[in-house]
């Protein structure tokens, strides 16, 4: 689904951050994304995002050379990613329904076409009490859970997830964890960036492991 | 995280029932880019002060332009011809000649002979009442009036006047009316280059004030990109916003320079004959500047509210592109 082929990224004329990074992601799979702090993971996930161009290697994402996409092309294709903020990046000013229906709302649908879908995946995720409420309201874990819901909202084919237990006590950390490993049994690949070992430990998955802008691979 | 959310992820997905709840009215889907989020009123503040300079800048060109135009055509609607008296010259018949080759040219009106009550009538407030004209060496004029949509080749006319009349000459006042077009030009280009001034301060206050309001919603911008947003569609939704803060801006400044217009306007007409309304009529006209002045406001309003839209459009597009291309927050 997305091949990485000795990809580097560098940043003006600085040192490159990402170094000969090779990877693919298939489909329906899960893997952790890891590493300390400051050794790219997120600049990593924006790379998957196409909110980055590689300065050097190959990246092939649902069959497209990265550089041959158009800008015009770019938001369709997002469209078949979800991805979870760290720091969620809901708008205050919507309410937690609101939130998860907007990435239907940019496409144009009728609230009505969406409605049954938002209310349903509100609930799936444990929201269906907090639907109505403005995100300043909710808690760290509500907020993540209302982040990760707007990013299932379209069926995404792939989710990437950054720091999403980084805020949230281990407890609840779990529970999240439960509902990525649900997501994937439906049939979307999972890509969860985190330091938190603890949390890998509990599932026996990929783990890619990023440092010193070089990336190892534990199958 | 409260007791009643823990059991919700504790008995896995789906099992959150909502279905004993009274159901809720469904509100309205709340705005994407909240009205409040517009720093309104400082924005519409501004655009309304510059468009209203602009439009006072475009109303005082209209008005020299007009009344440059008015002078001018005043000047030129007449010539004058001269003879000079001299000894064995038949005054009279000099002056008969003279009106009828000019009256002959194509292009002339009329020509009429001053005859010598009015030229002793025009002597009268340097030389007193009852002179005899003919005891003073005056010379005499006849006034040509010319048809100004297709004037007479005053060339010709110099030249057979001063072929058959001794002491002629003809002045057609073009140095007069040249120096006017001259002043008049100058006085219109100084005002069209303060005018494109003042519409580029315009341009650049609207950019800077649409800059800085779109300052505060860069949260929302990357928000709809990351969710999948279209270029077009998240400028659709700004652009819409900035717009009714242009032109309500753009409105407001567009009347008020309209009701200074009209009030000088009313002012000038309500001193009519009045010494001091003369003299700012033979100087600015009646100080209305007509419909195409009123077209011209209309068209700055217009423009000023265009603007606006267009450069909210392209703030948010180069926001897009700055996304892209931004460092990440490491991690």
């Amino acid at each position: 689904m997305i091949r990485f082929e000795n990809v580097g990224l560098r940043y003006g004329m600085g040192s490159e951050i990402l170094r000969d990074i090779s990877f693919h992601i298939p489909e329906r799979s899960f893997q952790f994304l890891s590493g300390p702090s400051g050794a790219g993971k997120t600049t990593l996930l924006r790379l998957l995002f196409m909110s980055l161009k590689p300065t050097r290697g190959l990246i092939t994402i649902f069959g497209k050379d990265r550089s041959r996409i158009s800008r015009q092309e770019l938001p369709l294709l997002r469209r078949r990613i979800g991805i979870v903020f760290q720091d969620f990046r809901l708008l205050d000013h919507m309410t937690t329904y609101e939130n998860v229906a907007l990435p239907l709302r940019v496409r144009g649908r009728e609230e009505a076409s969406y409605r049954n879908d938002v209310t349903e995946l509100l609930k799936w995720v444990g929201l269906g009490e907090r639907m109505h409420v403005l995100p300043p309201v909710l808690s760290g874990g509500e907020k993540q859970r209302a982040a990760i819901a707007r990013a299932l909202i379209e069926q995404p084919e792939i989710l990437l997830a950054d720091e999403p237990t980084g805020n949230v006590d281990p407890p609840l950390a779990r529970r999240l964890l439960r509902l990525f490993i649900e997501l994937n049994r439906l049939g979307t690949a999972v890509v969860i960036a985190t330091h938190d070992l603890g949390l890998m430990e509990q599932v026996d998955a990929r783990r890619m492991i990023l440092a010193n802008g070089r990336l190892d691979i534990y199958d | 995280m409260t007791e009643q959310q823990d059991e919700d992820l504790q008995d896995g997905p789906g099992a959150d029932d909502t279905g004993s709840r009274p159901k809720r009215t469904q509100r309205k889907m709340a705005p994407i880019v909240p009205p409040q989020n517009i720093a309104g009123r400082a924005l519409v503040f501004v655009i309304a002060i510059m468009t209203f300079l602009s439009c006072l800048t475009l109303g005082a060109v209209t008005l020299v332009r007009d009344t440059a135009s008015v002078w001018e055509n005043q000047i030129a609607r007449e010539a004058t011809i001269q003879i000079k008296p001299s000894d064995g010259l038949d005054m009279e018949a000099a002056l008969a000649s003279a009106a009828r080759i000019a009256g002959g040219f194509a292009g002339v009106r009329d020509a009429k002979v001053v005859d010598r009550e009015a030229t002793a009538r025009l002597l009268e407030p340097w030389l007193g009442s009852g002179l005899d004209i003919d005891e003073l060496p005056v010379p005499r004029l006849v006034i040509v009036t010319i048809d100004q949509t297709s004037p007479p080749d005053f060339a010709a006319m110099r030249q057979m006047l001063q072929a058959e009349v001794p002491g002629v000459s003809l002045d057609d006042h073009r140095t007069w009316v040249d120096r006017l077009v001259a002043m008049a030009r100058t006085t219109v280009t100084l005002g069209m280059a303060i005018l494109a001034l003042m519409l580029s301060a315009t341009v650049l206050t609207v950019v800077f004030a649409t800059r800085g309001a779109m300052a505060g919603n860069g949260h929302i911008i990357e928000v709809l990109h990351f969710v999948g947003a279209e270029a077009r569609f998240i400028a659709s939704q700004f652009r819409r916003h900035f717009l009714i803060t242009g032109m309500k801006g753009a409105a407001a400044g567009g009347v008020a320079a309209m009701v200074v217009f009209i009030v000088f306007s009313w002012w000038s007409s309500l001193n009519l004959a009045t010494p001091q309304a003369d003299q700012a009529t033979a100087l600015f006209g009646n100080f209305s500047i007509g419909a195409s002045g009123y077209a011209g406001v209309a068209l700055i309003v217009l423009l000023v509210g265009a603007l606006t839209a267009a450069t909210t459009h392209l703030t948010v597009v180069t926001y897009l592109h700055d996304i892209d291309v931004r460092h990440p927050d490491g991690g």
